[in-house]
């Protein structure tokens, strides 16, 4: 995949683009998104992938005028129109799911095919999202992988733990990544979702990781209901990182979409 | 020198295996170990000690604001401070402080602090925290990484209403207000004494800096650990050209116990000491700092929470630990006395805020250990600073004639006046 950067209004935007086919806009999660991509790359087998990185993540610098829920999802469709593209497939997960869902809602006749991967953005309060601002670094595998064990060896991969320099940068990194990312989904990760998801006209596809402990399949079950005609896949044996445990079957998911 | 004597008002009952059974004393503390019916003995008796304090030759004495905090019952440090400004007389009441960026609208806070200063006849100094991110964050819910923004427009509307004499609108990002007129307005002109708290923020030391505020380092780990802290702000001041390198642009708490002698120190004051520094300070990793609460700059520095847990993990501290690693300044009064003077000569500090409520302890024993710091302490340090011994940019300005609760006449003198009146 490409690193590449396009203008928008308020600031540069950092996206990653590979293949070829129908174009198809994906909106990572509070975790980010590389070039290393599993799910990405296996999108990129069968659509022209944009993947742009929300200002603060990767390499990026946060951007001040970006503050809340309309902020975030304006930003998104200046890059959407910065890179040239007309109703793209829009595909999210996690906070990119809440993003993706917004930008449906606020623009319904842009947006003809909508896949939410696990997307936050609503609050059952019998079913509290856990807090992953109070969650420490080593207990994130067993929260967003089926397989902790696995999980934990993929996000550690290649990094320096003990190397305080390492230790220094990736603080750096990870207040610039949730501070960003904390203006929609701290404290609560609600901003009033439900009350525009009627607008949604999209076709779209719910997927979710049957054993999702961030954020439980209950929801799936609550965004099926207030989006129109909306599908739900659900997949076993995967939780809330569904795209890197069971590539296959999330891409083929969103295939459906056409 | 202006010494504050404070209490953090710790709640004196957390059980032994605190820390073995709870992850926090923070935030989601145990409902279960609060007793509202012995917080009425507890409140009364650290407000009692406050008062006390104000009688034995402090300059001020000092509260501060903490939420579902087991160490600082103290969410509203002003209605403490509104009791204390009722029973005592001439000392400062420093409130260090309300937490700006966590009042809606903050008009509120001007408000209160003028109360609070028109009551106690201009003894106010007000601090401005930006508040932990427990309190803030996880506690209060503001988003960490707008909180600065959020704080930064709550100073400019407090101030504003503090000065300016005509109604005026405010349209804020946080606050939109149509008719801005707070009435009463502080007795301090053109307004009381700022203190600010902070951590190491870079932005906290140009703030402070630039508005002519104290900057006070609130930490617990004591004078030989703030070493690198104090003298990056003084570095500052020194870059930024500021008029004076006055000691009393800078604060520092400090724990201090004091007894006739070095080893009745250590007996009188070690298991309360222990106390607060094993038990009350345990707080849970993922709240000691919500990302995007400390601004970048200021990480890429190495300032972290002084709440994230040490590298190599925590030990138990010693009353060797504490006092050897300037913690805790404790012992006899010449003991104490050349540690506060090496504590003020190596930060530069004018104020000082003197942490003599520690943990658990008794009243008679912080009365005790207040009373000889009083006497035998304080007055061999006050003129450390002949050559700013006329600042007064840092510290209240009492009105001449102060008042005290309790002027009222008798039912019968009140009846003659009357009688008096209708003749």
């Amino acid at each position: 995949m490409e690193l590449k950067t396009v203008r928008t209004h308020h600031t540069p935007v950092r996206y990653l683009e590979a293949g070829s086919g129908p174009a198809l806009v994906f909106l990572h999660g509070a975790g980010g998104v590389t070039s290393e991509d599993p799910f990405l790359n296996a999108l990129a087998e069968k659509y022209h992938v944009y993947a742009p990185l929300i200002p603060g993540y990767g390499d990026s610098e946060e951007c001040h005028e970006i503050r809340d829920m309309l902020d975030f999802t304006l930003h998104s469709w200046d890059v959407v129109n910065a890179l040239g593209l007309k109703d793209p497939i829009l595909v999210g997960h996690s906070m990119g799911g809440m993003i993706a869902a917004e930008m449906a809602a606020i623009c319904p006749n842009d947006v003809s095919r909508l896949g939410l991967i696990c997307p936050v953005g609503l609050w059952l309060e019998d079913h509290p999202i856990v807090d992953i601002f109070t969650v420490l670094p080593y207990e994130m595998p067993a929260l967003l992988y089926h397989d902790a064990e696995a999980g934990k060896a993929r996000m550690t991969a290649g990094l320096a733990l003990d190397d305080p320099k390492f230790l220094q940068s990736f603080l750096v990194t990870n207040a610039r990544q949730l501070g960003m990312a904390g203006r929609l989904l701290f404290p609560v990760p609600e901003r009033g979702l439900s009350q525009r998801l009627y607008r949604v006209t999209a076709k779209t596809i719910l997927v979710w990781g049957d054993s999702d402990k961030l954020i439980s399949p209950v929801y799936a079950h609550e965004f099926k209901r207030m989006i129109k005609g909306a599908q739900l896949v659900s997949i076993p044996e995967a939780s809330h990182m569904v795209a890197h445990e069971k590539t296959r079957e999330t891409v083929a998911a969103i295939q459906r979409l056409g | 020198m202006k010494f504050t004597w404070f209490n953090l008002m710790p709640w004196p009952y957390l059980p032994d295996d605190f820390r073995e059974k709870n992850r926090s004393v923070w935030v989601d503390i145990d409902q279960a170990l609060f007793d509202p019916e012995k917080s009425h003995e507890v409140y009364n008796t650290y407000m009692d000690l406050l008062e006390y304090a104000g009688t034995v030759g402090f300059d001020g004495i000092g509260v501060n604001e903490h939420h579902q905090n087991g160490y600082g019952i103290m969410p509203s440090p002003n209605i403490i401070a509104a009791g204390l400004a009722r029973r005592t007389k001439d000392v400062a009441l420093v409130v260090l402080g309300n937490s700006i960026a966590l009042y809606n609208p903050p008009v509120r806070v001007a408000e209160e602090f003028a109360m609070l200063d028109c009551i106690s006849g201009g003894r106010l100094v007000a601090g401005f925290p930006v508040g932990t991110s427990m309190d803030t964050n996880f506690c209060y819910g503001q988003i960490p990484s707008l909180t600065r923004e959020k704080y930064q427009e709550a100073h400019d509307l407090i101030i504003k209403a503090w000065t300016e004499r005509k109604p005026f609108a405010f349209n804020g990002r946080y606050n939109k207000l149509r008719h801005v007129n707070i009435w009463p307005r502080p007795i301090q002109q053109p307004h009381p004494p700022v203190h600010i708290p902070g951590g190491g923020s870079v932005e906290t030391y140009d703030f402070c800096i630039d508005n002519t505020y104290s900057y006070s380092y609130l930490s617990f780990s004591g004078y030989i650990r703030a070493q690198a802290l104090m003298k990056g702000y003084w570095d500052r001041v020194a870059a930024r050209n500021t008029s004076d390198t006055s000691p009393y642009r800078a604060g520092f708490a400090q724990t201090v116990c004091v007894a006739e002698t070095d080893e009745e120190a250590e007996r009188l004051y070690s298991e309360h000491v222990n106390y607060f520094y094993n038990r009350c300070l345990h707080v849970y990793a993922g709240f000691a700092d919500a990302p995007g609460y400390r601004t970048i700059k200021t990480i890429q520095t190495g300032a972290l929470s002084q709440y994230a847990p040490p590298r190599a993990g925590y030990a138990k501290l010693t009353w060797k630990d504490l006092t050897e690693g300037g913690h805790v300044i404790a012992g006899s009064p010449e003991t104490v006395r050349q540690k506060m003077e090496e504590l003020i000569k190596s930060l530069h500090v004018g104020n000082i805020f003197v942490l003599m409520h520690v943990g658990n302890m008794p009243k008679e024993k912080c009365m005790y250990s207040t009373k000889l710091f009083a006497e035998k302490v304080l007055p061999k340090l006050r003129n450390m600073f002949p050559d700013y011994a006329d600042d007064n940019r840092f510290w209240c300005k009492p009105i001449a004639k102060q008042l005290s609760a309790g002027r009222l006449p008798s039912d019968r003198e009140a009846a003659e006046a009357v009688a008096r009146v209708v003749v």
